[in-house]
């Protein structure tokens, strides 16, 4: 093992201050009750408020919406585009990074032009699946293609099929579960986006959990950043969620 | 345990011909090797046979039966990969038992074969370790139980051990031709490693540009190959051109040298002479060179155990043709670099081809 060194530590430490001192500073100033005085009255009153729970449940049925959306959509497309149609890939991946071409705001002005359809769809905010799940394609999308390449897709299939298995029974017994981990990546990386997003409820005029933030803000700035603590501590506990799926992923990769 | 005919197959793409009218026959329970260079169309023809790609023209009968127009999964071949082909979310037990799994085989049963199976590739204590717990030699063990845990008609490998070292290599092919034996099933090995092919095959089949040059056993191959690609491609051979002469062939500065296969061509036809380097006999120079032998000079002397492999030049040929020859090693000591020497042969040793066969491939 080569030493790490000085200048490593510095640059280390300076960026672990960089990250955790707006952290520490988000934590303290929720814990301020004003004129020196520290406790947890902003936590308390945030979840007296009536809106928060309902706020929350909305963005987590979203998120889980879109994450069913990228598996029972994406995930197909992308097994079938790696097996049958490798030529379609720069179509993929140029859709995929679209939503970081264009700005999220030019998005909703487009999608508030096309807002007009059933009740059933649009009067609901079910109706948010549809761009969150463009938001969250290139991170889903990402996370699914490197899984899709660290198993071997094609001979895999054709393994399958010489031994007799039909392409269901080979992409339910072996292209899916040799991707789990990676779906369940994605899955996360989505969920963390949905939780997060904030233009599109704003403006399509739905309250997430993100809006409830922003609403907070604007009047108890101190239940804000409880609530800002509150969301990292979720996100947070998402990554973890996918730190942990990796280390199953390195295995199933150490296949190669 | 089935025969396999493969007739006028032929394959292109983008207009450019890979295969090229071709016909294979294999007998039950044979062995045999698709040798050639790379990209001459040993996969595509093992693809075709498998059902993965379909012909352009041709068919292709299994035990009599034509399968040109089945789907792979109805074809009962047993297909083992490069590398890379085990399903990475399941242990070697359960990779073998995939088979008879997916053909509705009552539990027992499967688990039941496939533990035969492990047994037979010497893997019974391995049989709940995953593929990434596994050397790519284990790895392709597993892959042929798995091949075979269906019972299929034809085992088909495709350079099953190219991505493994050479002690490994070497092992495993052993073992495949003795599991080939025990469980006769007819098997088509794609590899471009001559030794391999020759060491393991019932017959040889060279191919190179979408043609099969030569279907024989191996020592055929070796002794008589069909034209100069194989002569060439397979094992080491020294190449003299000249003229068919007899029972001889004169090379382009006079010299007669004995041949007794250049009978079969026409007296003045251009041709090649090619010996192999077992074949080629080597004598201190002594002042004079006798008739129906060569004048060379040692380049240089490769130690290879109980061999010594001697490169030779020939300064009065003018194309610098070479030659080599092998000797045991203790009498290669007179052999050295820069000794100059003469090489003779027994007349029933060269084999001769005319040189249009030559050009042609
Ligand atoms: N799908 C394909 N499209 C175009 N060319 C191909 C395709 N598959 C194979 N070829 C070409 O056909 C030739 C033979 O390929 P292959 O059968 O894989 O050779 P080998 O296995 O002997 O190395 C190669 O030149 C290869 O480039
Ligand atoms: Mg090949």
């Amino acid at each position: 093992m080569r030493r790490f060194g000085l200048a490593g530590w510095t640059v280390l430490g300076l960026a672990g201050l960089y990250f955790i001192v707006p952290l520490l500073m988000t934590v303290s100033f929720s814990l301020w009750q004003g004129h020196g005085n520290y406790g947890f009255d902003a936590y308390r009153s945030l979840l007296a408020r009536p809106n928060l729970l309902p706020s929350l449940i909305v963005s987590i049925e979203l998120g889980l919406a879109t994450c069913a959306a990228i598996v029972l959509l994406l995930a197909p497309a992308m097994i079938f585009m790696h097996l049958y149609a490798p030529k379609l890939r720069p179509v993929f991946e140029f859709i995929a990074a679209l939503p970081f071409v264009v700005p999220a705001i030019a998005l909703v002005a487009g999608l508030s032009v096309l807002f007009t359809g059933p009740d059933w769809l649009i009067g609901t905010p079910f109706y948010l699946t549809i761009p969150y799940f463009f938001l969250a394609l290139p991170y889903a999308y990402r996370a699914i293609d490197v899984g899709i390449r660290a198993i071997d897709l094609t001979t895999l299939t054709e393994a399958g099929q010489s031994l007799g298995a039909s392409l269901g029974q080979i992409i339910r017994m072996v292209v899916l579960p040799s991707l789990r981990p990676a779906l369940i990546g994605s899955m996360l990386l989505s969920f963390a986006v949905v939780m997060g997003e904030f233009t599109f409820a704003n403006v399509l005029l739905f309250h997430t959990f993100a809006v409830l933030i922003n609403e907070v803000g604007q009047n108890a700035p101190t239940e804000a950043a409880a609530l800002s603590t509150l969301s990292f501590l979720i996100t947070w506990g998402a990554m973890l969620g996918v730190l942990m799926v990796g280390r199953g992923n390195a295995q199933l990769g150490g296949a190669r | 345990m089935a025969t396999v005919e493969a007739r006028g197959v032929s394959k292109s793409y983008q207009g450019r011909t890979v295969l090229a009218s071709l016909d294979l026959d294999m007998g039950e329970a044979e062995l045999i090797c698709l040798l050639g260079p790379s990209g001459c169309g040993k996969t595509t023809l093992l693809r075709i046979i498998a059902g993965f790609i379909t012909p352009d023209t041709g068919t292709v009968h299994v035990g009599g039966r034509d399968v040109t127009a089945l789907p792979p999964a109805a074809r009962k071949m047993g297909m083992v990969f490069q590398a890379y082909s085990l399903f990475p979310n399941m242990t070697a037990l359960d990779n073998v038992r995939f088979g008879p799994r997916v053909a509705g085989q009552a539990k027992t049963e499967q688990v039941k074969r496939a533990g035969e199976l492990l047994d037979l590739v010497g893997l019974a204590q391995h049989r709940d370790k995953y593929p990434h717990q596994m050397s790519g030699g284990q790895q392709q063990r597993v892959a042929l139980a798995r091949a075979l845990a269906v019972r299929p008609d034809v085992l088909l490998l495709d350079e099953p051990l190219s991505a493994l070292d050479a002690k490994v290599r070497l092992q495993l092919r052993e073992e495949i031709r003795r599991i080939q034996r025990e469980t006769k099933v007819t098997t088509v090995l794609v590899t471009h490693d001559q030794e391999e092919a020759l060491s393991i095959s019932d017959r040889v089949a060279v191919m190179n540009g979408g043609k099969l040059l030569q279907v024989a056993t191996p020592s055929v191959i070796y002794r008589q190959p069909a034209d100069a690609f194989v002569a060439r491609f397979i094992g080491l051979a020294g190449i003299l051109p000249g003229v068919a002469e007899g029972a001889a062939v004169r090379m382009s500065n006079g010299t007669i040298l004995p041949a007794d296969a250049a009978v079969a061509h026409q007296s003045g036809r251009s041709v090649e002479m090619f010996l192999r380097p077992e074949h080629v006999r080597l004598q201190r120079m002594n002042g004079h060179v006798p008739p129906g032998a060569l004048a060379a000079d040692v380049q240089e002397a490769t130690f290879l155990g109980s061999l010594t492999r001697v490169r030779l030049r020939l300064p009065e040929l003018p194309d610098h043709a070479g030659l080599w020859a092998d000797m045991p090693s203790e009498h290669a000591a007179d052999f050295a670099p820069g000794q100059r020497v003469t090489a003779h042969w027994h007349e029933t040793s060269p084999h001769v081809i005319a040189v249009e066969a030559a050009q042609a491939s």
